[in-house]
């Protein structure tokens, strides 16, 4: 981790913050702070620091500092419903006796996450080509039948020792790999993300059999291809007591943040341990007595990221892959303004 | 990608007051090219719509001081905007460390 509490504090002050009141912020409400200036490559390239700092399993959290608001809202729209993964999009039901219906059971299915990299797939550009070629389509099977294990069983609760299959999950997916698929993946790497998603329950005489198509698409067109569950971010949030807050003051002020901002160390005296998981919820001002020593502050051009993928993407790459269709976007345009010349 | 043609049927129509449209783009674009873009000193006004939700399209107005190009512009900020996500990209790097 390059962040370095002691050099935050440094420069500190030359941060641009906007202050929270009670009931309004601080700042005159035509001070935009940075916002408003003209965009300026050195001082950008100058001021421009990601730092990387948290991970666990596939959600990563970052820092982004130099940035206006506008170019963070973008990156993050782009996340949500630009950025491609592979999510299936035909279903060919050839027999469902199950409970749940034709369509119903087409939505579920549409909506699993699936590893493949989309990276390494194109668009389906022809819609009247139901079946694609090995280039744009993964091809699934679910094949699956529920039956009696032992009838004997009378107990309802002990349903696993009277049924075989009566849960389908995704692992029950089976991926027919198409033309040279078979040499260029696995199983593991084209499957749902989980194999303990349920699809459906049967009962014994119910049966699915059903070919599962997928294509590359953006979460513009459908939600399904969307490859976050969640993408955002938010100012880092700053606390700053201006005298010490001791006794039983101490407790209340830190009973007004989030756990874990406020500590209280060995003499009693409150402390803000780390500021950065505060929901800034202003509970403190509940205690003007105390509201009069707290300063609730956010750092403008400070931008705390959170994305959390799906599966098909490391969440650093689902970042790096939003910026480079903003980009694209950017130098199409250009392109098209330099051939019309208009 | 988008498409850029100009409004037609607009009196408004100068070197240095155009609106263009830009088909297959909306807010996520829009917004952070008119925030590059309205910050330029010789900009005297810049805005965008999005004038039917249904339709995926935008109007992006740019008025300019007198002798300076509407399109030139336009130009500058999508460079600009170019820079910015090279600059991200190139700073992105360091996420693979964690």
């Amino acid at each position: 981790m390059v962040f370095n509490s002691e050099m935050a504090m440094e420069t500190e002050d030359r941060r641009p913050k906007v202050t929270m009141e009670e009931y309004k912020i601080k700042e005159n409400p035509n001070d935009y702070g940075f916002s408003d200036e003209t965009f300026d490559r050195e001082k950008f390239k100058k001021n421009l620091q990601i730092i990387p700092v948290k991970r666990v399993d596939y959600e990563l959290e970052f820092d982004i500092i130099g940035l206006t608001p506008a170019i963070a809202n973008a990156f993050r729209r782009v996340m949500i419903s630009e950025v491609p993964t592979m999510a299936i999009e035909k279903v060919h039901i050839y027999n469902n006796t199950s409970i749940i219906q034709d369509e119903v059971l087409a939505h579920r299915i549409g909506l699993i996450p699936l590893k493949a990299d989309p990276r390494l797939f194109e668009y389906k550009l022809d819609e009247k080509d139901e079946e694609g070629n090995e280039l744009d389509t993964l091809e699934y099977r679910l094949d699956i039948k529920c039956s009696w294990k032992n009838k004997d069983v009378k107990d309802p609760r002990n349903i696993d020792a009277m049924y075989k299959n009566h849960n389908v999950y995704t692992e029950h997916i089976k991926w027919v790999p198409r033309g040279k698929q078979g040499t260029l993946f696995n199983e593991s790497q084209v499957g749902p993300c989980d194999d303990k998603i349920l699809i459906s329950k049967m009962r014994p005489g119910h049966e699915l059999n059903l070919k599962l198509l997928a294509i590359k698409g953006i979460g513009k067109d459908h939600a399904k291809f969307s490859p976050v569950s969640l993408a955002s971010y938010k100012l880092l949030p700053e606390i700053k007591l201006l005298k010490q807050i001791t006794g039983k003051d101490a407790y209340t002020l830190q009973k007004c943040f989030s756990p874990g901002v406020i500590e209280i160390d060995k003499g009693g005296c409150a402390y803000v341990k780390d500021a950065r998981y505060d929901n800034c919820s202003r509970n403190v001002y509940r205690h003007p007595e105390i509201a009069k020593f707290v300063e609730l502050t956010r750092i403008r051009n400070h931008f705390v990221f959170n994305v959390e993928s799906l599966g098909a993407y490391k969440p650093e790459d689902i970042f790096v892959e939003a910026v480079k269709i903003l980009k694209k976007k950017c130098v199409e345009l250009l392109k098209e303004l330099d051939f019309d010349g208009k | 990608m988008g498409k850029i043609t100009e409004l037609s049927s607009s009196e408004n129509q100068t070197q240095n007051a155009r609106t263009f449209v830009i088909e297959n783009e909306g807010n996520t674009l829009g917004n952070v090219l008119k925030n590059i873009i309205a910050n330029y000193s010789e900009v005297e006004f810049c805005g965008y719509t999005v004038p039917h939700p249904q339709e995926s399209k935008i109007h992006f107005r740019i008025q300019t001081a007198d002798n300076i190009k509407a399109i030139d512009i336009l130009r500058r900020g999508l460079k600009d905007l170019e820079f910015i996500c090279d600059e991200v990209i190139a700073a992105s790097s360091s996420l693979d460390s964690l």
